[in-house]
């Protein structure tokens, strides 16, 4: 028996629950594995809203209106947010079954100096609010920031690099995110018990000898154990005890959203993501269940209210913030489904009921909802995920069978496409590199098409008025060294600074000590840079230089194969193009902690911005037009519909991109079937047979091009309309105008 | 404008004289590799270039022209479809369209028979049927399902839609019923030409004679997606602007058919 069992653990916490080894370590896997019950029918046992919900909801909704209108509703400017910064606060605190906000009122945002008082300035100003003036002097006269500690190491090269765009996106101004707490462990241990087991590791390393390593994990250890005392605090405020474990649903539900909540009070993280709750919440919902005590409508109303929480999740950001990542996103991503090690399907009861919200509440972009897709799930469960996408287009789907012999089973996604063992592992955000800019480096000696200033230092430019595949490719080769030199050494530069000056205390106190730590590098623009090597390759590209001599343009005579047609002459390109820029990444001589490095393919909506600033490129898409997003095929080059598509993108090797590789697909309701049934099954057999072929992920939007349109002139008539953009969900009345032109003009599969 | 003013000039070459009878190559426009809505589940669809009709609603007439598509043979399609193979047999199958694919039916027929031997495809071909009796019955052997596809009930409207005459279309239902051949019959719904209700319920009162191979019958609304298509060939589209119908227009004229006990989409 271990310390908890006997000292710790009121009578009836684990009652009921099967397995040992989780009783005397953190161990969440085994507690999951010993005690959930696979669930393989289909969703008719589901409850709809109880009136209680839809009275919170709509509540909740004429603020969500009014924050519409305004952009921001409200700001909690007069302090900077902590776990314990702000009191209680409530949608309608006497009806509310799972409690908690941000600050002390719905929709204030919260503000995080600590990742930068810039950040915050801009954002309070641009949304006409204004920063109390204590906070402002003490984060210019005495608390460094993240942001200032980074710039103080950068070289004039990564200032050039991140002028031009060529690397863009970097967490150095505001928070990295993609790092999730185990939050299921303070429902399952409580807080007192975690800080004991805490202190156990920090006292086991005592007398190792104290260099950087050890003195840096032993400040943040304690700085660790105090977040578990603030988060304990926290819950006080609501009433509440999370020192001891979770005695029933309820209880497990909330303990495991306040350890959440915690995170987003300190951290305004690019992507703050809930991790992979539902199966394990559904062991305490069954066990009262089986006990009499909770009802199927009284656990759907547990799970409805958790979630409406979990939509309402804000952070303060600026303009510039909201073009890369349009929409207000914050990446609750919550994983569900997968099949155990074991064989046995992760899926239960609760994986539906966390899917049925969308109906219950109605389509959200938050939390992200994403199905870890096998071909090994029940047909009950993938042919209902397809009904819930067809319906509501809320969802995203990552390759499970990919995923598992990497990270095992009990993996939950960050953000988008970042799959990390839960509690184990986190990364350390890296953005991307613009391949497609790149490329145009290549042809120009490292001058930007755009500025004309020297962006990448003693390389000549090709001077020949055809482009020479071979030259082309030697002259890239050489600027991918130099690109994923410069990229590796900004991002050794930004976790330094992060953990320095915006560490992640109540996440981190929710991993085990040691963790694996990936270094997250990221690639844009492939579909361009592929099409573009296909034209030099099988077409003439003959080159337009302006007065300077700098190569500004491209004529193409011929024609090329294009990625996104299931055609080896040019998919070949992109994978040779993914493989090459992870082994110069992986090349670099040092990654910070030890980490190891990963890309991903992957663009958010900065394919947008990407675009805008890249000049014309030899695969003929013209100066400032947005890239594809992700992986995805350029639009309206993927000519033989989507399941070519899909095979194109599928070829993208996962081992070279463990970041995750991006995929967005959309059709039109009509396409898919004749009817809802004939719909979900065609869309299930799709999703099998990417899978099947290793297609790592895939958002699946079903929408009419007229809605869209419609929602476009008339915002107000589409409140919760959403959409999938690359790796997220977003309200599509909150992209810019843009940016929804960028999606409408997507390639509509509705051949008829 | 006046919709029944529209001049349409029938093909110079009539069938089968301008028809492809070589089954050493043919004629492809395009393909898709997810379609949903062309025969059950999820089809590949080679759509054929060629086509003998005119219709004045086409949102295809660039399939209109033989020569305009890619010269293909049999070995191509089939390491077309090949890397789709195992998905589309269990998720669907291959249709063949058009264009129409009868005017290239010796290449077709090739085309299904190495589908159905060497893939093991649930194979379809969509068609409006009227070059059928060129064909013997064997022929058929390698089609699983026919998407027909019968414009007009009335045979002087049918002309004027078409530029070509509706009995050859009837005939091959018959020629189907004899067959066994199931059918999905598919009808476009067009304000102004197809939706007057005694032309549909003649519509209807036939293919409820044909029994039990017709499996479902699918009303299709007019939209005014061809519309871009006809411009780039520099052609007047003779509906241009014209209106798209309502829900409850397309509701009723399904009523048609499920009145008579057909399954209607």
């Amino acid at each position: 028996m271990g310390i908890l069992s006997q000292t710790i653990v009121p009578a009836d916490a684990w009652a009921g629950f099967k397995g040992d080894k989780w009783r005397d370590a953190v161990d969440v896997r085994d507690f999951i594995q010993n005690n959930y019950k696979p669930y393989e029918a289909d969703g008719a046992f589901l409850a709809g809203p109880t009136p209680r919900t839809l009275k919170v909801w709509e509540t909740l909704g004429v603020l969500l209106a009014e924050e519409r209108k305004k952009g921001v509703l409200d700001v909690s400017a007069d302090r900077a947010s902590s776990i314990t910064a702000h009191d209680a606060g409530y949608i309608a605190k006497d009806i509310e079954l799972i409690v908690g906000l941000q600050t002390d009122a719905p929709l204030k945002r919260a503000i995080m100096p600590n990742g930068g008082l810039r950040m915050v300035e801009n954002g309070l100003e641009a949304f006409g609010f204004k920063l109390d003036p204590s906070v402002h002097e003490v984060w210019t006269k005495y608390r460094k920031s993240h942001n200032q500690g980074i710039f103080d190491v950068y070289s004039p090269e990564i200032l050039a690099a991140r002028k031009s765009g060529v690397i863009t996106g970097l967490p150095d101004a505001y928070g990295r995110g993609r790092i999730i707490g185990d939050y299921r462990r303070v429902a399952l241990y409580g807080t007192d018990a975690l800080r004991a087991f805490r202190l156990k590791d920090f006292r086991a390393i005592e007398n190792e000898v104290f260099n950087d390593d050890v003195m840096r994990l032993r400040e943040e250890m304690s700085e660790q154990y105090r977040a578990l005392d603030e988060l304990k605090e926290m819950a006080a405020k609501y009433g509440y005890d999370v020192s001891r474990p979770a005695t029933n649903a309820r209880e497990a539900i909330q303990w495991t959203y306040f350890a959440y909540l915690a995170a987003v009070k300190e951290q305004n993280g690019a992507a703050m993501s809930l991790g992979r709750v539902s199966t394990f919440l559904d062991i305490y919902i069954q066990r009262d269940i089986d006990a009499g005590v909770l009802t199927e409508e009284q656990a759907q109303e547990l799970i409805d209210d958790m979630i409406i929480k979990l939509r309402i999740v804000r952070f303060l950001r600026t303009p510039e913030y909201d073009q890369l990542f349009s929409g207000d996103p914050t990446w609750v991503t919550e994983s569900i489904g997968g099949v155990g090690e074991d064989g046995r399907p992760l899926v239960t009861k609760s994986s539906f009921r966390f899917l049925h919200t969308l109906y219950n509440l109605g389509p959200a972009p938050e939390p992200n909802l994403t199905v870890l897709w096998s071909t090994k799930l029940p047909d009950g469960f993938k042919t209902f995920c397809a009904k819930v996408s067809a319906d509501t287009s809320a969802i995203q789907y990552e390759n499970d069978d990919l995923m598992r012999p990497k990270w095992g089973d009990d993996y939950g996604i960050a953000c988008c496409v970042s799959a990390m063992r839960i509690g184990k592992q986190m990364q350390f955000f890296g953005a991307r590199s613009n391949l497609a800019k790149a490329l145009l480096y290549a042809i120009n000696g490292g001058v930007d098409e755009k500025s004309g200033a020297v962006v990448a230092k003693g390389f000549e430019p090709i001077t020949g008025d055809v482009l020479d595949y071979d030259e082309v490719m030697a002259k890239f080769d050489k600027m991918m060294d130099w690109l994923a030199q410069t990229y590796v050494k900004a991002l050794n530069t930004v976790h330094y600074m992060h953990d320095k000056y915006a560490y992640e205390r109540i996440e981190m106190a929710l991993h085990d000590r040691d963790i694996l730590r990936t270094m997250a590098c990221g690639i844009a623009g492939l579909s361009v840079a592929a099409d573009s090597l296909s034209a030099i390759k099988h077409a003439k590209v003959k080159v337009i230089r302006n007065e300077a001599g700098l190569a500004v343009d491209y004529k193409i005579e011929g024609t090329y194969p294009a990625y996104g047609n299931n055609d080896d002459s040019v998919d070949s390109i992109a994978v040779w193009l993914t493989e090459t820029f992870m082994k110069k990444i992986a090349a670099q001589p040092y990654f910070y902690r030890n980490s190891m490095p990963t890309q991903s393919v992957l663009t958010i909506t900065s394919n947008v911005v990407y675009g805008k600033k890249t000049g014309n490129t030899p695969d003929g898409r013209r100066a400032g037009e947005p890239f594809a997003p992700g992986a995805n095929p350029m639009n309206g080059r993927d000519t033989k519909g989507f399941v070519a598509a899909g095979a194109s993108v599928a070829k993208i090797p996962y081992d070279a991109a463990l970041d995750g590789i991006s995929w967005t697909a959309s059709a039109t309701p009509d396409s898919l079937g004749r009817t809802d049934e004939e719909r979900a099954r065609n869309l299930a057999n799709c999703l099998d047979a990417y899978s099947a072929a290793g297609g790592f992920h895939v958002n699946v939007n079903v929408f009419n091009r007229d809605t869209l349109v419609h929602a476009m002139d008339h915002p107000e008539l589409y409140p919760q309309l959403t959409v999938r953009v690359s790796g997220y969900a977003v309200n599509f009345v909150k992209l810019t105008r843009e940016q929804q032109l960028d999606v409408i003009s997507r390639t509509f599969h509705s051949k008829m | 404008m006046d919709i029944h003013r529209a001049i349409i000039r029938p093909p110079k070459a009539h069938a089968p004289a301008g028809t492809h009878s070589s089954t050493d190559f043919g004629y492809l426009h395009s393909v898709e590799s997810g379609a949903a809505v062309d025969g059950p589940g999820m089809r590949f669809v080679f759509f054929m270039a060629g086509c003998l009709f005119r219709c004045v609603y086409c949102h295809n007439p660039d399939t209109w022209k033989l020569h305009n598509g890619r010269k293909i043979t049999v070995d191509d399609a089939v390491a077309e479809i090949k890397p789709y193979a195992g998905f589309l047999r269990m998720a669907g199958g291959v249709t063949i369209s058009g264009g129409e694919p009868l005017m290239q039916a010796p290449f077709v027929g090739e085309m299904f028979k190495r589908f159905k031997s060497e893939l093991g495809l649930h194979t379809a071909l969509d068609t409006q049927g009227y070059l059928h009796a060129s064909m013997d019955d064997e022929w058929f052997d390698n089609v699983d399902l026919v998407l027909l596809d019968i414009k007009h009930s009335d045979p002087e409207v049918y002309q004027r839609l078409t530029a070509q005459p509706l009995q050859p279309t009837l005939d091959f239902a018959y020629r189907l019923q004899r067959l066994q051949k199931p059918i999905w019959l598919r009808y476009v719904f067009v304000p102004g030409w197809t939706d007057g209700h005694d032309d549909i319920a003649r519509l209807a009162d036939f293919v409820a004679g044909l029994g039990s191979i017709v499996e479902r019958v699918e009303v299709l609304p007019f939209h005014q997606m061809g519309t871009q298509k006809w411009a780039q060939l520099g052609m007047d589209y003779p509906l241009a602007g014209a209106p798209t119908p309502t829900p409850e227009a397309t509701a009723a004229a399904r009523s048609i058919f499920a009145e008579r006990g057909l399954t209607v989409f």
